[in-house]
């Protein structure tokens, strides 16, 4: 099809048909400010953030779920616009603490990005009785705590869980200015549907859902992402390790739902998101280790390469190659069952190679 | 798997059989569930256990544990009956339809019902909804092969396939869902006994040959062992020496004891892996490897797709990474492996011997994942496998007998225990367990039928001692209808209390894969 032309602030654009104002503005490089909009659901127009005038329409649009149509004008920054963003914002600053000092989202909450590029420092509402500010902090599981009193129920949660997760375990309960977001009814999100993948952490724009393995591990800015596979099943998800730039430690795992490269898209489970701490654990082998007698003493790499190689060529001298049995893994790379059984077959002259495959 | 992930979007009908996905493989499980969910596809489950999946099932077909050629035929019996097969692609690309013909001829759903406790309702309808297509996906995971049967199962599993026609398009295949990161890879890479990477058989003077002319080695010209069959030739004393690399033997082996008896008979035992495993606490000879997210290289998924993982963090203390420790010891032992210094340098010496992968450098790799086969640098790769028909031209259907598992129960043993892993777990539990996940799921339990759990006098939480001819296990009970009646199923993560105490290590004579997935079993009150 065709792409349309339309006018955004005064410049002609082009967008493909079907595309939202937010979308086309987006393609041709244009910023509007959201919180409830993100690339891994679908459009909600929850926040009103994204609010834009368009001629002859008498209401503000919102810019995420309003289809872009041949010919619309529309402008994103206007006077008009920018009072009813603040006033949208401290709406929702009502109930948000600002305790971002302290917050793990400070850094790479988005309300906070909102607030400083809208200039808002506070809330004129903040004295308004009711602010529904009483929840209880959760965290009685060991993946991700839940601070309802700074969910701004952007409804992303809920959202990516019915979507991408496919679980639908959470949702909006209560009306008004009482609404939160809840497993259902009576029972707590440990015995709810929820599966952990942590999904919900990721786009929650806010510090409302935070990683429990991550607190003090890294602020936003001390970490550097690096892309790789998770470890655990066969899918081949792609996963980002934030690594914090300061102590070179994991800080948590990421995915990437915008990844050109990501064979799951931005999914992920309880094990690929929360399951990395094995890496850091002070179980960990740090030094070869020699038996000796019942226990082991510690050696250096150059004494346990040679008492390797030295036993494994008197078996062979001895007995032959057939004696020796070499077990690779499934865990490892392809470089390295590559090299294991070049060493077996090449190097100890037997076929007597495999892995875990069948267990 | 012969088609690709994208591939899901475009199944019309969904078999999963032996398959936990939303456990074992939760992301494809959510791209499954979110293609029934959205109305595009008919979903056909079989297991024994009333998996989550049998939730969203369109046809839930609940077969006794090791009836699964049996319930196949079966399917095939009423698609050859009602003449639902696809006639065209059978007679161009098939060989061998009179002999399945007359194979399944006996396996009539009534015949099959009584075999595998599903109604012949329930087989009519399975059979008709995964004829009809017109693209029909199957998916397949351990419930086909942990059996002593499992070879028969997975080509009673391809006979459905092609009687369907349906490979070679979007939304078609043979999908096993493969378990572990880099399953396939290792495969691959000829970490199997009979072939060298890129399945090129050892045996074969033309493989031979090639070894010779690339790696300028003689291969030897002995049949080689399967890890089971090196684990009996140690306790036999005719293995001598072993080096085992990242493989936690004594928790995931069928038969523990034996497994302990083979370990400690052995003069020599080189052990490399991130932790002191219950297996390396028999070792000679300890070394420490780096983990993932401590080194680079690749990995090579489920769906044929070769992928890059890096290196992150740094591996602690005097850790190294599995690459340079095997680097090192051939190098000591005379290897003339000058060549290889890197990864990167690794997978050129991969990419020389092996013919899928001839193709792919870490440059390209840069730009996204490339599935096997990819036998030149200009080659897309390959998502989907057969689109242009057979590389040998026709295929065989090879039509298999039912035959009873290598244990059934008795009256000593009258239950049927199967094993199988967690969503919060994964294999021996050495990464799971010193992780958030650990705390989740502390420890062992074993999930019993509400009936058998009345006749047992055991409550929910209870303990209860688990027995075969082999060894026994205890864990606290579970409740619940996901087994059915006569079956208990028990998570193989937790070393103090090992599943595998109970399995046989008998295995499937082709695979040599053991039969995890049936025991004989008692169970009392602990």
């Amino acid at each position: 099809m065709d792409s349309i032309k339309a006018i955004i602030n005064g410049r002609e654009i082009n967008a493909e048909p079907g595309m939202t104002i937010l979308q086309a503005a987006k393609a041709n490089g244009i910023h509007i400010p959201t919180l409830c909009d993100h690339p891994a659901v679908s459009p909600f127009g929850a926040c009103r953030m994204c609010l834009v005038e368009a001629e002859k329409n008498p209401k503000l649009l919102p810019a995420c779920t309003t289809p872009i149509t041949a010919g619309m004008v529309v402008n994103t920054n206007t006077p008009k616009v920018i009072e009813a963003r603040k006033a949208v914002l401290e709406l929702i600053l009502v109930r948000h603490p600002l305790d971002c000092f302290s917050c793990p989202s400070n850094g790479k909450c988005e309300l906070q990005d909102v607030a400083y590029e809208l200039g808002v420092t506070g809330s004129r509402f903040a004295d308004a009785g009711d602010t529904n500010t009483s929840h209880v902090y959760e965290d009685a599981n060991p993946f991700y705590v839940r601070d309802l009193n700074k969910c701004i129920l952007c409804g992303r949660c809920v959202r990516v869980c019915e979507e991408q997760a496919q679980y639908h375990a959470i949702d909006f309960q209560g009306r008004g200015i009482k609404t939160s977001i809840q497993p259902p009814v009576g029972s707590p999100i440990e015995e709810s549907d929820c599966v952990f993948c942590g999904q919900c952490v990721q786009v929650c724009p806010v510090g409302a859902l935070s990683e429990k393995t991550s607190l003090g591990m890294g602020r936003p800015w001390d970490i550097e992402k690096v892309k790789t596979i998770c470890s655990y099943c066969g899918v081949g998800c792609e996963l980002e390790i934030n690594v914090n730039k300061k102590t070179g430690k994991i800080a948590n795992v990421t995915s990437n739902y915008e990844s050109r490269t990501s064979l799951n898209k931005g999914r992920s489970c309880v094990k690929g998101r929360f399951a990395w701490q094995f890496v850091n654990s002070e179980d960990r082998l740090t030094t070869p280790l020699i038996r000796d007698g019942d226990t082991f003493r510690k050696a250096s790499w150059d004494e346990a390469l040679s008492l390797v190689a030295e036993n494994l060529s008197s078996i062979k001298e001895k007995d032959g190659g057939d004696a020796l049995g070499f077990f690779s893994s499934a865990r490892c790379t392809n470089e390295e069952n590559y090299l294991m059984q070049r060493l077996a077959r090449e190097v100890m002259g037997t076929n007597n190679v495999d892995h875990c495959a069948h267990l | 798997m012969t088609n690709d992930l994208e591939s899901i979007n475009s199944a019309d009908t969904i078999l999963i059989i032996g398959s936990n996905t939303t456990e074992n493989h939760p992301v494809i499980g959510s791209m499954i569930k979110e293609q029934k969910r959205k109305g595009k596809c008919t979903l056909i489950v079989c297991d024994p256990r009333k998996i989550e999946m049998a939730k969203y099932a369109d046809v839930y077909l609940r077969h006794k544990s090791g009836s699964d050629v049996a319930l196949l035929n079966g399917l095939m019996h009423v698609i050859i009956r009602d003449e639902l097969y696809a006639k065209d692609f059978v007679e161009k690309n098939v060989n061998n339809f009179e002999k399945l013909k007359e194979t399944v001829a006996k396996y009539t759903p009534e015949y099959v019902s009584d075999l595998t406790g599903v109604s012949p309702e329930l087989i009519e309808d399975a059979a008709r909804a995964y004829a009809k297509g017109p693209n029909s996906a199957i998916f397949y995971t351990m419930g086909i092969t942990q059996h002593v049967t499992g070879t028969n199962n997975v080509r009673t599993v391809a006979n459905l396939s092609l009687l369907c026609g349906m490979l070679g398009r979007p939304g078609t295949g043979v999908n096993p869902l493969r378990g572990q990161n880099n399953v396939q890879g290792a495969c691959d890479m000829g970490a199997l006994p009979d072939v060298i990477p890129g399945y090129q058989k050892v045996l074969l003077p033309a493989t031979q040959q090639k070894v010779k002319d690339v790696w300028g080695a003689d291969l030897p010209t002995t049949q080689g062992l399967s890890v089971v069959e090196m684990m009996e030739a140690a306790g036999e004393g005719k293995i001598k020496g072993m080096y085992i690399m990242g493989e936690n033997s004594m928790v995931t082996e069928p038969d523990s004891e034996h497994v302990r008896h083979a370990l400690e008979k052995l003069d020599f035992l080189v052990v490399q892996d991130i932790f002191l495993t219950e297996t390396a606490e028999f070792a000679h000879v300890v070394l420490p490897a780096a983990s993932w997210g401590e080194k680079d290289g690749t990995f090579t998924n489920t769906c044929r797709a070769v992928q890059r993982v890096r290196k992150a963090v740094s591996a602690p203390g005097e850790a190294r990474a599995d690459w340079e420790i095997l680097l090192a010891v051939g190098k000591r032992l005379g290897a003339p492996w000058g060549d290889m210094n890197s990864p990167e340098t690794i997978f050129k010496a991969i990419a020389d011997i092996t013919p899928s992968y001839s193709g792919i450098t870490f440059g390209r790799l840069e730009g996204g994942p490339l599935s096997w086969p990819c036998p030149t640098c200009d080659h897309p790769g390959t998502p989907i496998l057969y689109t242009t028909g057979f590389p040998r031209g026709k295929a065989d259907f090879s039509p298999c007998e039912w035959q009873a598992p290598h244990e059934w129960p008795d009256e000593e043993y009258p239950f049927i225990a199967t094993t199988g892993r967690l969503l919060y777990h994964y294999h021996s539990g050495s990464m799971t367990r010193r992780s958030s996940t650990g705390e989740f799921i502390k420890e062992m339990f074993i999930e019993v039928n509400p009936a058998d759990a009345l006749a047992l006098g055991c409550e929910e939480g209870g303990m209860i001692k688990v027995t075969s001819r082999r060894g026994n296990v205890s864990g606290a009970i579970k409740v619940t209808d996901r087994v059915p009646a006569g079956m208990i199923f028990l998570p193989f993560h937790f070393s103090e209390s090992a599943a595998n105490r109970l399995t046989s290590s008998q295995v499937d004579p082709v695979s040599k894969t053991p039969g995890y997935k049936v025991s004989a079993v008692r169970i009392e009150k602990a």
